[in-house]
């Protein structure tokens, strides 16, 4: 009887291996010079690998972004890449100059004009565009990383690591390189003797580097109150009085933009004297936007757990432990991993805005010309079916969509848009300019960031369409163009079945709300510009210099 | 620059505050003077706007406005920078009321 062959079965544990060996026969320990990072890169690096750069629209890991683009080419090439945002020039150079050639991520923001010249080049393959969770979970089945570039606050001389407030996917990404034979190295701000908290234990830590300066980290969430529109004030207090109040939702998750901002700060004034206080927005999933400091102040708000931080937040945050989560140190703790998946599982309502959306609700933010990605829009706006808890809001929806017999309930996927964009570019329209970018792209899908049946609500200037009670997808389509305002797509409606809509209370008006839309004033704001949100948190928040003007 | 004018019928408006004055001529914005007109039954309106090629959408944007409020009697001039349908809406709105002694 003949024995199996035999076959190695730790070869990721010997590949492991002579990398650090390699390394180690460089003379580069456990805490590597900045000046010695190329050295350390091409040694642990091999042609082909998985590489996943830390950088979300939060903090990067751009000291060694950077690096990894001014290794030889000649050494390190064929990588693909894994990466949550495409967001310096230096994740683009990596294509550019031959180290990368595949990238599977989730959002490109500020390099998507970029990244759509290289695809159309043929320079780059994109394997994907995830969302966020979805590109976590796939690190730990057929996206595991050879070797993963981190950025953490500080490390001690053991290499355990402080992530500091912006912990995002740290743990997400080390999780999965550490325990299937990868390679951690971590970029740190600072060495400490002894860390504040130990959020990374040192055995999962590889190299640590000490990098010239700080990371890089953008205040992405923080909007000025000075810049919200009437227009905007307006769809906050529909969206307020017609789906807040409604529906009761107490467990949220709110989009970045200028229209949720303004109902952030409409809960202290506009909600409170609707008696709403204690009855909505009362949990979030949510980054520490300075929209919502008021709505603390005031006492809306119980609980926010957060995907990342926000520069200026952290005092006012450390002073709230009891919102936010904070570690035994005083400081936050984030986690983007954890907080996706309240947003998807615990969460009642997404909203959100969208730079286009079609008659099936369908909504996009991809251009022609731009690949722009998702982030975790397409996760937190959408409807799980994996749930199973219920709640008075989630019942609501669910019974509206089914019927009184329902099985189960529905989340509230809620796009607020105003029907017009800048430059009069309309919002509604027949056909997404996804389509084409799917051509442009060579993908198998057009990137939707929202699907149309997962939309329960629409908001605009002109009214609120109720999705969830279109029988038909002729009701889909009219009740859409009902509230499209004066676009063509707007003025194209058949004008009887709106109005049989609206007396279904399929689509509703400012007035069959009760709203006068001349009040909609910024004086309904809670705080009309940054220093009013320095004022109302006593001081504590630090707002970036570039939303000062005093 | 692009000069438009339009009539539209309305029912008639009460007069309180003549002329009425609401917004300003900013980006993204609007100026809107409401004053009496000569038809008791019909809106004039004229138009400079900094923004070309948009006289069908001032057209609908402005006859739904005529049609769902008393805007009879009105003259109403528009000083423009490329304010968006829904700011022209709450605008006329807000003039509109000024002019009838109903602004808050």
């Amino acid at each position: 009887m003949n024995a199996p062959l035999s076959r190695a079965w730790d070869t990721l544990r010997q590949s492991r291996t002579r990398r650090l060996e390699r390394a180690a026969s460089l003379g580069l320990g456990k805490a590597v010079p900045a000046e010695r990072i190329i050295d350390l890169l091409e040694a642990v690096i091999q042609p082909g690998d998985r590489v996943c750069l830390e950088g979300n629209n939060q903090k990067q890991a751009d000291f060694l972004s950077e690096s990894l683009a001014e290794c030889d080419p000649a050494r390190i090439n064929h990588l693909s890449m894994v990466q949550s945002v495409l967001a310096l020039p230096s994740h683009v150079d990596l294509f550019e100059r031959g180290l990368a050639s595949r990238l599977d991520f989730s959002f490109s923001g500020p390099q998507g004009a970029r990244l759509a010249r290289l695809v159309q080049e043929q320079r780059i393959e994109i394997g994907a565009i995830h969302t966020y969770l979805e590109l976590f979970g796939r690190y730990f089945l057929d996206l595991t990383p050879n070797v993963a570039l981190i950025a953490a606050q500080a490390a001690d001389a053991d290499g355990n690591l402080y992530l500091g407030p912006n912990t995002e996917d740290t743990p997400a990404i080390v999780e999965a390189t550490a325990f299937k034979g990868g390679i951690v190295i971590a970029q740190v701000n600072e060495r400490l003797d002894k860390l504040p908290r130990v959020d990374v234990p040192a055995d999962w830590v590889d190299f640590t580097v000490l990098a010239p300066r700080p990371n890089y980290i953008e205040p992405l969430f923080t909007r000025d109150p000075a810049q919200i529109t009437e227009v905007q004030v307006l769809m906050a207090m529909m969206a307020i009085k017609g789906i807040y109040a409604g529906y009761g939702v107490t467990r949220l998750n709110h989009g970045i933009g200028f229209d949720t901002a303004a109902i952030e700060l409409l809960l202290p004034t506009y909600a409170a004297d609707l008696g709403l206080k204690g009855k909505i927005c009362t949990h979030w999933a949510l980054n520490p936007h300075p929209t919502l400091i008021p709505a603390i102040e005031s006492g809306f708000v119980q609980s926010v757990h957060s995907f990342g931080s926000e520069v200026g937040m952290e005092a006012y945050v450390a002073a709230r432990s009891d919102v936010f989560f904070t570690g035994a140190d005083g400081s936050m703790r984030s986690n983007r991993a954890f907080s996706q998946t309240a947003g998807l599982y615990a969460c009642d309502m997404f909203i959100g805005s969208t730079l286009q959306m079609d008659l099936a609700g369908n909504s996009s933010t991809a251009t022609l010309g731009r690949i722009t990605g998702f982030g975790g829009a397409p996760n937190m706006g959408s409807d799980p079916h994996g749930r199973r808890h219920a709640s008075p809001a989630w019942l609501k929806a669910g019974r509206e969509a089914a019927g009184p017999n329902a099985i189960r309930g529905r989340k509230l996927v809620v796009q607020m848009v105003e029907t017009f964009r800048e430059h009069m570019a309309p919002v509604f329209v027949e056909e997404l300019d996804a389509w084409q970018l799917q051509k442009v792209m060579g993908a198998e899908l057009p990137p939707i960031m929202i699907y149309g049946d997962d939309v329960s609500h629409i908001v605009t200037e002109e009214g609120i369409a109720n999705l969830l009670l279109c029988r038909t997808p002729a009701e889909r389509e009219q009740a859409i163009r009902g509230v499209a305002g004066f676009t063509p797509v707007g003025m194209a409606r058949d004008k009887a079945m709106v109005e049989n809509l609206r007396d279904r209370g399929i689509v509703r008006r400012p007035e069959d709300l009760g709203i006068d839309p001349r009040m909609a004033s910024r004086d309904l704001l809670a705080a009309r510009s940054v220093k009013d949100l320095v004022r109302w948190s006593g001081g504590l928040y630090a707002p970036p210099s570039r939303f000062r003007n005093w | 620059m692009e000069k438009l004018d339009f009539s539209f019928p309305s029912q008639p408006a009460p007069c309180v505050a003549n002329p009425a004055l609401c917004g300003v001529v900013g980006s993204g914005n609007l100026e809107i003077l409401v004053q009496a007109g000569a038809e008791p039954a019909s809106c004039a309106v004229s138009i400079k706007t900094s923004a070309r090629g948009f006289g069908e959408t001032w057209r609908a944007v402005l006859g739904s406005f005529a049609a769902s409020h008393a805007a009879g009697g009105t003259a109403i001039a528009i000083n423009d920078m490329g304010a968006t349908p829904a700011v022209v809406t709450l605008r006329l709105a807000q003039a509109l009321a000024d002019y009838q002694g109903g602004a808050q």
